[in-house]
């Protein structure tokens, strides 16, 4: 039982060996078809089963996992916890009051004592509540404390990005603000496929991780998702399709959008290589900077407002460590400047014309 | 005609009280005019409610939406009691009280519905209303808020020495947010003149107040700082409740409230409403407790109102919710520019460049800006 269970043995637990499954470059939204002889058996999911499949592993594999938030023993507002209360029973499946600043510190209490803290924060908008115990108490438990104490276990799950009409608290993403917090995992998957691999990932990370459910997503992405355990990595980017003219970075939900946005250039003759960043922080500059030395040229977009976006640190980087196989200056395709809009959805959103009009820019430069 | 005059009526529920020697009274003096004005005022308040429901699920509502039927009493009470120098400011629930400010139901509409006309132009929406020229700071999108803007604005009140206080209403959901805490621990430091209203409608999205708060006593919760619980349910009560609780305010300071009341609807539009509790509870409710019909009640019961006259006033309600709906429908949306207007006072003209670069694009996006 959680309250007996000793902070080491919790500790080893969390160790489990999962297979991890590596991507090798497959087409968006789809099981790995071109995967070797030993193919897991995969279903049809939608990401919110994926989700919630990823959580009830999680509980099974690891007695000290918890998973908390509010309204969570109901399902949670997006139905991902569905079922996991009468599973797993009242002790491991909590619903929290509306304390989002609350909750994540208790998160990091019952992580530094070694269990499994998976925390849900409702959306992504409500996380600001809670920035003080990320930053400054999640983020630099270890380092302060000289590793005496962490709270890796710690994994806050929120709901981010558009779906069309949230207006201006249903609709952001956070993520740069916690990509400038060293100590902190941020997480983005793109499909029901990753959104399993890359939680379990963050689950059993020994980091404070945050993964953001790009909520638009959870029912229209529908793939093949095997139905055991597997582990997707973090920290790595993944090269959905190879190209030669220029490089595409995009997570999350945005990936999609720029996906169509080079399918429309390569129609122009352009090719494009796609890649998901998947890990915001710590991200992978190797694999852009790989692609980058290749074509020549890199796009990046996100949702989130331009101006000290993630995208910025992708650019600076890259112009460092590419400079001189750069043949046109890097474009950013994000949204506006503003807050996120109700009226004006569309107009600031970084959408596939906009996307492949500055691909068509950038390679005619 | 009936009546004119003043007519002494009794109260429904007997007043709790948590730190405080005195009470407001179990009875309420009014006159015709007045219960005309709060009826109509009520029964607006739920035709606009019922209207805005149509309008979502004819999805020409952008964004969120959160309805107020159920609750109007606590508004028309508080607004009967107060002034509009008193200051308010609550969630996002704050349709009724927009309108109860000075707005006009087409007003309310246009907001909801993303056009020009709204209070902000149509870029906020359901959860964004406000009326600065009647001192109502507006609906609060993240939940508790509110709780500390509402002690600022109260120090405001005290320090202009203007003999009003500041009203700030949350949830029995959102009484859990520290931040509430906080704000109450500089209030009773400050002896501010601020009323805080917890709008007790007995559950926070799909858990009910036992599931949420260890003690539901939401008047008792401010610990040093006093309180009372009132029936939210009758306009009367609500009234009178108020005038004694801005008197406390201003005179002593500090004071929780908790109107006990009840949300028809679901949390918001996406929320049937019936998965966490059963359609009995809220029949019973509506059969029992209906806040529009207990003022009904009044007016009939005092004889200074006819059925007829009631009657009247329902189809005139009716008409005009109607008409407003049509106008809102064919308000024109926002002008593009609004998108980047409004981010900063003294924005430079290049501002929007910041985002995707329109002005040097292709031609694509069919904007020349
Ligand atoms: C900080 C924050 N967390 C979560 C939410 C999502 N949310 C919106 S309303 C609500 C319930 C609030 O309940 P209550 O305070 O009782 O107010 P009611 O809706 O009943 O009027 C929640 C959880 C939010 N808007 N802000
Ligand atoms: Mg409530």
């Amino acid at each position: 039982m959680l309250s007996s269970l000793p902070r080491r043995a919790a500790r080893q637990l969390r160790g489990v060996a999962a297979p991890s499954l590596r991507g090798a470059a497959r087409p968006l939204s789809t099981a790995p078809s071109d995967a070797p002889e030993e193919e897991p058996e995969t279903k049809k999911l939608t990401m919110v089963a994926a989700i919630n499949d990823a959580l009830r592993i999680a509980l099974k594999t690891d007695e000290s996992a918890v998973v908390f938030g509010e309204d969570v023993a109901f399902g949670g507002v997006f139905r991902c916890t569905m079922g996991l209360r009468d599973e797993f029973g009242e002790e491991r499946v909590l619903n929290m009051p509306i304390n989002e600043q609350g909750l994540v510190g208790f998160g990091i209490g019952l992580a530094a004592v070694g269990s499994t803290a998976i925390a849900e924060v409702q959306f992504a908008d409500y996380i600001f509540p809670a920035m003080d115990q990320i930053c400054n108490e999640a983020a630099k438990f270890r380092y302060r404390s000289g590793a005496e104490f962490d709270c890796g276990g710690l994994t806050i799950r929120a709901p981010a990005q558009a779906v069309g009409h949230g207006g201006h608290y249903h609709s952001q993403s956070p993520e740069a603000y916690f990509a400038h917090t060293p100590g902190l995992k941020v997480v983005y998957p793109r499909d029901a496929y990753t959104a399993k691999g890359l939680l379990l990932s963050c689950i059993r990370d020994r980091n404070p991780c945050l993964f953001f459910e790009p909520k638009i997503l959870y029912r229209s992405s529908v793939c093949d998702v095997p139905t055991g355990d597997y582990m997707l990595p973090l920290g790595e980017a993944e090269v959905l399709s190879p190209g030669e003219h220029i490089t595409c970075v995009a997570w999350g939900a945005q990936v999609h959008t720029m996906a169509r946005a080079c399918e429309r250039a390569a129609a122009e003759g352009v090719s494009c290589e796609v890649i998901d960043l998947q890990t915001i922080a710590p991200w992978d500059m190797h694999t852009i900077r790989d692609s980058v030395q290749k074509t020549g040229r890199l796009l990046v977009t996100h949702e989130a407002p331009l101006t000290a976006g993630f995208g910025a640190e992708v650019a600076a980087a890259i112009q460092d460590a590419c400079f001189d196989h750069l043949e046109a200056p890097i474009a950013r395709v994000c949204g506006a400047d503003t807050p996120f809009p109700l009226a004006f959805e569309k107009l600031y959103l970084p959408d596939e014309l906009k996307i492949y009009d500055a691909i068509m820019r950038t390679v005619q430069y | 005609m009936m009546s004119s005059g003043t007519v002494t009526v009794q109260l429904d529920k007997p007043y709790e009280t948590f730190k405080l020697e005195s009470e407001p009274p179990m009875t309420a003096e009014v006159t015709r005019d007045e219960l005309l004005g709060y009826y109509s005022l009520m029964y607006r308040m739920r035709r606009m409610e019922i209207s805005a429901d149509t309008l979502y699920k004819a999805k020409h509502v952008k964004g969120f939406c959160h309805l107020y039927d159920g609750q109007e009493a606590i508004c028309v009470g508080m607004e009967a009691g107060a002034t509009w120098g008193d200051s308010v400011i609550t969630s996002y629930r704050d349709h009724a009280w927009q309108l109860s400010r000075g707005d006009t139901v087409t007003g309310v509409l246009c907001e909801l519905l993303g056009k020009q006309g709204g209070c902000a132009k149509g870029k906020g929406g359901s959860m964004h209303m406000y009326k600065a020229d009647a001192n109502f700071y507006g609906g609060n999108g993240i939940v508790g808020s509110q709780a500390p803007l509402g002690a600022g604005i109260a120090f405001a009140h005290k320090f202009a020495g203007d003999g009003c206080c500041s009203f700030a209403l949350y949830g029995d959901g959102a009484a859990n947010q520290g931040q509430l805490f906080e704000a109450l621990n500089m209030a009773a430091l400050l002896q501010l003149p601020l009323v805080y209203v917890c709008e007790n409608n007995q559950y926070g999205m799909g858990t009910s107040k036992k599931r949420s708060s260890a003690n539901d006593d939401y008047y008792t919760r401010g610990g040093y700082v006093p309180g009372i619980k009132c029936d939210g349910m009758n306009v009367l009560s609500v009234r009178e409740c108020t005038k004694f609780l801005k008197k406390h305010a201003v005179e002593v300071g500090p004071i929780v409230v908790e109107f006990d009341t009840y949300r028809y609807h679901g949390h918001s539009m996406s929320d049937p409403g019936i998965t966490y509790r059963n359609r009995d509870e809220v029949s019973q409710v509506r059969a029992a407790r209906d806040p529009v019909d207990r003022a009904k009640r009044y007016c009939i019961d005092t004889e200074l109102v006819t059925e007829a006259e009631i009657k009247e006033i329902d189809k005139e309600v009716k008409a005009e919710v109607a008409a407003a709906v049509e106008a809102a429908k064919a308000a024109p949306p926002p002008e593009q520019s609004e998108l980047w207007t409004d981010v900063h006072v003294g924005q430079s003209k290049d501002f929007f460049m910041r985002g995707p670069d329109i002005s040097t694009s292709s031609g694509v996006y069919g904007t020349n800006r």
